[in-house]
């Protein structure tokens, strides 16, 4: 039976979601509000809020600077490329964990997300000598790829945790019907998981989108991505945070739009399985 | 008629092929500043010249010495021309990174770069980058504040009167600080003026034995003097200021003095964005009547690492960009207080320039810099702000925590010098110095 909530209760939990909610959101509506200010307001102290003279012209230098188009179709193709190839792996592997498990599956788990916890910048020379070697160093084919590597653990893992509420005699029911297992995880697994599946894909573009140790290692100016556009604005010596601000919010436009329209996917996979 | 038209047609696609054949995209990694950006907007000069295109990859200052200094390591040839400062470059050159710029063309007159950034900028007498633009420091300050004060700036102040200055300037009520200096962590920006302030002090870093020299009295004097003033004349919170801070500080009127690089004339002058630019002059940077000023010698600087394969486009590129010829193109699209400081010495003599408010104390600045004599007493190492040896980055950013630690009220003196002085000898232990 539900506990019943008094009104003030409601109203009070309302308030400190929004609060919590608009303060997750601050830094991002004040790089917003930031890119409209000129550089002089935008290190104004106290600083300006709503009430500056607001511009169009940090968008205008920024456009004129930098080839914006170049780095956001980088961005689609190494995020989307390394997410979708990340799938390719991930679906069969987390399904020979979650349905035909060995006595070291728990281990491969948690073996497989410790490389997680390996300091990128700790391989970073093998990595590019081994680019060097293949002639992939700032391509688009060698970062989709090494994007893939280091977000496969939390895919296997994420979609791991989602097969394992399927139940497992539907898929037996399935194999009995005769069907194959390409058929049995195509047709039978993949459209039963589709919330963790789409969830999955979500939050590993997102990670691929943001991730800026290795696309600004591996890339120079071919296969540079937006977090180097991001990167080519900030400076030790200068006040560019004007500037820094009109190319981060061009930089998270795209990925919070996708989030904004897949907000209801994105939660639901997330929260999938959680209250049994 | 017929025959002389089918030669002259022949003959011009037999051109425009030779040039295409030879024209050759250059990859350009650089630092993110007002003069590269600058130069990045005239590259077009460039290209109708020689015909050569050019890709830039525009990063932080960190990022960008991080990811020239994996690719330069392992010969990736991910880029043709690397921007590195005079920390890199005489290490870089005796490792055999770079490709030598000895051969540079007559034109280009190589003997018309200041002589203090040529050093600097040269392995065993061989020039290994050519410098962009060139900085020191020194002594900037508001006119009107010191007038008030009932003090007149020498052009050649020692710390006692900066420190008596800086008490007089100081206005908490009215959010006036008496000087503002870098406290922030990391080896180029509290660390870097700390060095040089130290040199001053009679401190370095190493003796001729390569032991560190953070037990002797001058580093124990600097830091005292140095956290006294600023506890006294200094902004809340300067632990954590760099350049970015101070700037942002003295555009605001937040301050009265402020050493630091001497490119950041250019800006705190510009009514732009400084609310004080009608009231700034400049001094060099102090001394303590120990021979050695604490001002700094730093160049941006064009070299083409080893593992390239252009490099014929990309010396053109250097001879073109280091010119008095681009100077002269800058000067004419955005006038002469936007020229690259600091690099040539005609630069100077030129009257146009002249009448800038800054460059005669800028020039005096990098003129009394000496990367080879920095210190009181005989130091092994080459460089004022830093010590050009590889290990030095590492050791001079860990030392640098130590004392922002100080800056913060986190520990004392005597604790971060203690800190400083084990981190040192074990660094340089480890790398066979000792």
């Amino acid at each position: 039976m539900a506990r019943a909530v008094t009104t003030n209760r409601k109203i009070l939990n309302t308030a400190i979601a929004w609060g919590i909610g608009l303060l997750i959101f601050f830094p991002i509506l004040w790089t917003i509000l930031t890119s409209f200010k000129t550089e002089a307001q935008a290190i104004a102290d106290p600083p300006v809020f709503l009430f500056f003279d607001w511009t169009l012209e940090n968008y205008a230098v920024v456009q004129e600077r930098s080839n914006y188009m170049r780095f956001l179709m980088n961005s689609i193709i190494i995020a989307g490329g390394s997410t979708l190839l990340g799938l390719l792996i991930a679906v069969p592997a987390a399904w020979s964990m979650a349905f035909v498990p060995s006595r070291r599956t728990k281990d491969i788990l948690l073996w497989m997300l410790s490389t997680k916890m390996l300091p990128a910048v700790g391989v970073l020379y093998p990595i590019y000598l081994i680019f060097i070697q293949l002639g992939i160093l700032d391509t688009r084919v060698g970062l989709t790829v090494v994007l893939m590597l280091i977000n496969l653990p939390i895919m296997v893992w994420m979609l791991y945790t989602y097969f394992k509420e399927i139940p497992g005699e539907i898929l037996e029911a399935a194999r009995m019907d005769g069907a194959s297992l390409r058929e049995e995880i195509l047709y039978v697994l993949t459209p039963m998981a589709v919330p963790g599946i789409a969830s999955t894909l979500l939050l590993n573009f997102i990670l691929a989108w943001n991730e800026a140790f290795w696309t600004l290692n591996l890339t120079a100016a071919k296969a540079a991505p937006l977090t180097a556009f991001i990167a080519s604005y900030s400076s030790p010596e200068g006040l560019f945070y004007a500037k820094l601000s009109a190319a981060s919010t061009m930089a998270i436009a795209p990925i919070l739009i996708l989030g904004w329209f897949s907000q209801k996917q994105l939660v639901r996979g997330l929260t999938f399985g959680a209250v049994k | 008629m017929k025959l002389r038209n089918a030669l002259i047609a022949a003959s011009a696609i037999v051109s425009v092929t030779s040039t295409a054949a030879l024209a050759e995209t250059l990859t350009i990694a650089t630092v993110n500043n007002g003069d590269m950006i600058r130069m990045q907007g005239l590259t077009d000069d460039f290209t109708e010249k020689t015909g050569h295109t050019v890709e830039w990859v525009t990063l932080e200052e960190n990022v960008l010495r991080q990811r020239v200094t994996t690719d330069i390591t392992t010969k990736g040839g991910a880029f043709d021309i690397m921007t590195i400062g005079m920390y890199e470059t005489p290490i870089w050159g005796a490792n055999g990174w770079l490709v030598p710029l000895n051969d540079l063309s007559a034109e280009y007159n190589v003997d018309d770069i200041l002589p203090a950034m040529r050093g600097g900028l040269s392995h065993d007498g061989t020039l290994y980058a050519a410098p962009f633009y060139g900085e020191s420091s020194m002594i900037m300050y508001r006119t009107d504040l010191m007038e008030a004060a009932g003090l007149e700036m020498p052009d050649a102040p020692t710390w006692t009167f900066i420190r008596e200055a800086a008490a007089a300037m100081t206005d908490r009520d009215a959010e006036i600080n008496g000087i503002c200096l870098r406290g922030k962590a990391g080896w180029g920006e509290g660390g870097a003026f700390i060095t040089a302030m130290s040199n001053s002090f009679g401190a370095r870093w190493f003796d001729m034995d390569w032991n560190a020299q953070f037990d002797t009295q001058p580093w124990k004097d600097t830091l005292e003097f140095y956290v006294g003033m600023m506890m006294e004349s200094g902004p809340p919170g300067y632990a954590t200021n760099g350049f970015n801070e101070n700037l942002s500080l003295f555009q605001q009127g937040k301050c009265g003095m402020w050493i630091d690089a001497t490119v950041a004339a250019s800006f705190v002058t510009n009514p732009d964005d400084s609310e004080v630019a009608d009231s700034v002059g400049f001094a060099l940077a102090p001394d303590n009547g120990l021979g050695k000023r604490s001002n700094w010698l730093w160049a941006w600087a064009l070299a083409i690492p080893a593992g390239t394969q252009k490099t014929d486009a990309a010396k053109e590129f250097i001879e073109w960009a280091t010119s008095t010829g681009y100077i002269e193109l800058v000067a004419e699209n955005e006038g002469w207080a936007n020229v690259p400081p600091g690099a040539r010495i005609s630069l100077y003599e030129n009257p146009n320039y002249q009448a800038v408010p800054f460059a005669q104390m800028t020039l005096d600045s990098i003129l009394s810099a000496d990367p080879n004599n920095s210190t009181v007493e005989e130091s092994p190492y080459v460089g004022i702000q830093f010590a050009a040896i590889p290990e030095f980055a590492g050791i001079a950013t860990e030392v640098s925590q130590e004392f922002s630690a100080v800056y913060a009220g986190q520990q004392s003196i005597d604790e971060a010098l203690e800190k400083a002085q084990a981190i040192t000898n074990d660094a340089m232990e480890a790398a066979g110095y000792r």
